[in-house]
């Protein structure tokens, strides 16, 4: 089991979310995050002139998918999330130890 | 004169239209400032609808409006509303209850000193703030109105000021460049930290109710319900319109029409208008609230090189736009609307007078508010303490947070 974290441009989330969905997954958490990398952040307005914003608004998708399926998931949210521009995002893979299912108590691969 | 019944329902709904103002102009501060301050920057103009609106009655309009003491203030002789009853004053709105013409007046003293709250926002200490405005209320609010618009006042009769572009606005927007330099920039002000406007709805709101009640502020300081209501009113639309317009085109030509530029000109273009409502040809708001924009717009991004955190710019806007407009009504003032010409018209001595207004009025609340400024900051300390700064005063001044929970 592993967690895969990725946070992308809001804008590429239904796209990423459909492709996901058309390879069989479906369960994902996502919040709004702000955060920076490369990217050197954007510019607003003021009532004159401008200020610049250097933590940009991101979304963070979550999800917790079997070993076998890692290379696939992370695979169609490169392919769906990638603009080439600066700012698309990072993803990352961390080890799970354990899932349970909230509604039944199942646990481990049932529970995924 | 007799009690008139259209005059005194006018002027019935004019005061609460101007009392609207002041939730209003929080509205609109509070938007602009970051969401851990909105409820502070809004408390300080809502409590001020209590402790103003209860000074005023005891006896703010008493030094406001009593009977003139050497042409600078108001005795005491009105002080409780004592001889301010349902018959009209003898010298004031003869048409209208003393007491109309009184809360009238009040509303006016109300946002006079909200208005100066948005260059305090985010640092202020809010014990020390109610301190401050007391003082400020008492010893430039009241004697300034006694000026201007007092029986006796010395500048009464000789400077026009419709509805208070001088009493109010100047006023107001001089103090608070002197509370400005005197409290200092917000932490991470110098260091160029982003302090993005929270909540532009809000703003939108804000000028949106600032500028309805604005009618019962210019039309309802002819004190009747008569054609120079009617011309106020539509000098003032459309001055409030031309500077919308103008100051959105100047935002797109630098960047992009920003909704936030669209609330500041509507609010310059109402600011422009406020003393020459009823003095000026309804078209001459077409000039005076397009110029007013470029002109805010312009020492705005000024007080900015200057590095002054004159937070929430009501220097450049109320003040500097308050100063355009005094001026604008000794140009272009015709007797056909007020009974008096400006200098378009050869009023040398009227534009002279309004020379003289806008720089006494500008200079008087800039010295004294820095000396009462002073006085409070030296006894009981004008700022909040660098953590409380840090956590915002929504927690640390008033125990309270606006958007609190999650979303449940």
């Amino acid at each position: 089991m592993k967690k895969i974290e990725a946070t992308i441009r809001r804008e590429r989330l239904e796209a990423v979310k459909e492709a996901l969905e058309q390879i069989g997954i479906l369960g994902m958490t996502v919040t709004e995050v702000s955060g920076r990398g490369r990217q050197s952040g954007i510019t607003l307005q003021w009532r004159v002139g401008q200020y610049k914003v250097d933590l940009l608004p991101k979304v963070k998708i979550e999800m917790v998918v079997l070993e076998e399926e890692v290379g696939r998931t992370v695979n169609t949210i490169v392919v769906n999330a990638r603009t080439g521009e600066r700012g698309d995002g990072k993803i990352f893979v961390l080890p799970v130890d354990n899932a349970i299912r909230v509604r039944t108590g199942e646990s481990g691969h049932n529970a995924i | 004169m007799a009690l008139s019944g259209g005059d005194t329902a006018w002027l019935l709904v004019s005061s609460a239209m101007v009392m609207l103002m002041t939730p209003g102009l929080a509205f609109f501060y509070g938007g602009m400032v970051r969401r851990k301050n909105v409820l502070s920057t809004m408390m300080m103009s809502f409590v001020l609808l209590g402790a103003v609106g209860i000074l005023w009655v005891l006896f703010g309009y008493s030094l406001g409006f009593g009977p003139d003491l050497g042409g600078v203030i108001g005795k005491l002789d009105f002080i409780g509303l004592s001889g301010v009853g349902q018959e009209p004053s003898d010298v004031y709105a003869g048409t209208v209850p003393h007491l109309g013409f009184m809360v009238f007046q009040g509303m006016f003293a109300i946002i006079t000193v909200a208005l100066w709250t948005g260059a305090v926002v985010d640092r202020i200490k809010f014990s020390s703030f109610l301190l401050l405005a007391v003082l400020w209320f008492t010893v430039v609010y009241c004697p300034v109105a006694h000026w201007v618009w007092g029986d006796g006042g010395w500048l009464n009769g000789k400077a026009l000021d419709f509805a208070g572009g001088a009493v109010v606005h100047i006023n107001a927007g001089m103090s608070a460049m002197a509370l400005a330099i005197l409290l200092g920039p917000r932490k991470g002000f110098r260091e160029k930290v982003p302090m993005e406007p929270h909540n532009v709805p809000m703003v939108l709101l804000g000028a949106g109710l600032l500028w309805f009640g604005w009618f019962g502020f210019n039309a309802g300081s002819a004190l009747a319900a008569d054609g120079v209501a009617f011309s106020a009113f539509v000098a003032t639309n459309l001055s409030a319109a031309a500077a919308t317009v103008t100051w959105v085109a100047i935002d797109w030509w630098r960047h992009r029409p920003s909704a936030l530029g669209a609330a500041t000109g509507a609010v310059a273009g109402l600011v422009a208008i406020t003393p020459a409502a009823g003095f000026v040809d309804p078209l001459a708001a077409i000039p005076i609230g397009a110029a007013v924009s470029a002109i805010c717009y312009y020492l705005m991004s000024r007080r900015v090189k200057w590095g002054v955190d004159e937070s929430l710019d009501v220097w450049a806007v109320h003040g500097m736009g308050g100063v355009w407009g005094g001026l604008a009504t000794g140009i272009f003032a015709t007797a056909s609307v007020g009974g008096v010409d400006g200098l378009l018209w050869g009023g040398f001595s009227q534009f002279g007078w309004q020379v003289v207004s806008v720089l006494a009025v500008g200079a008087f609340a800039f010295l004294a508010t820095l000396a009462l400024g002073k006085l409070v900051d030296t006894t009981v300390g004008l700022r909040v303490t660098d953590d409380e700064e840090v956590v915002g005063l929504d927690i640390s001044q008033h125990g309270e947070r606006a958007y609190g929970g999650i979303s449940l």
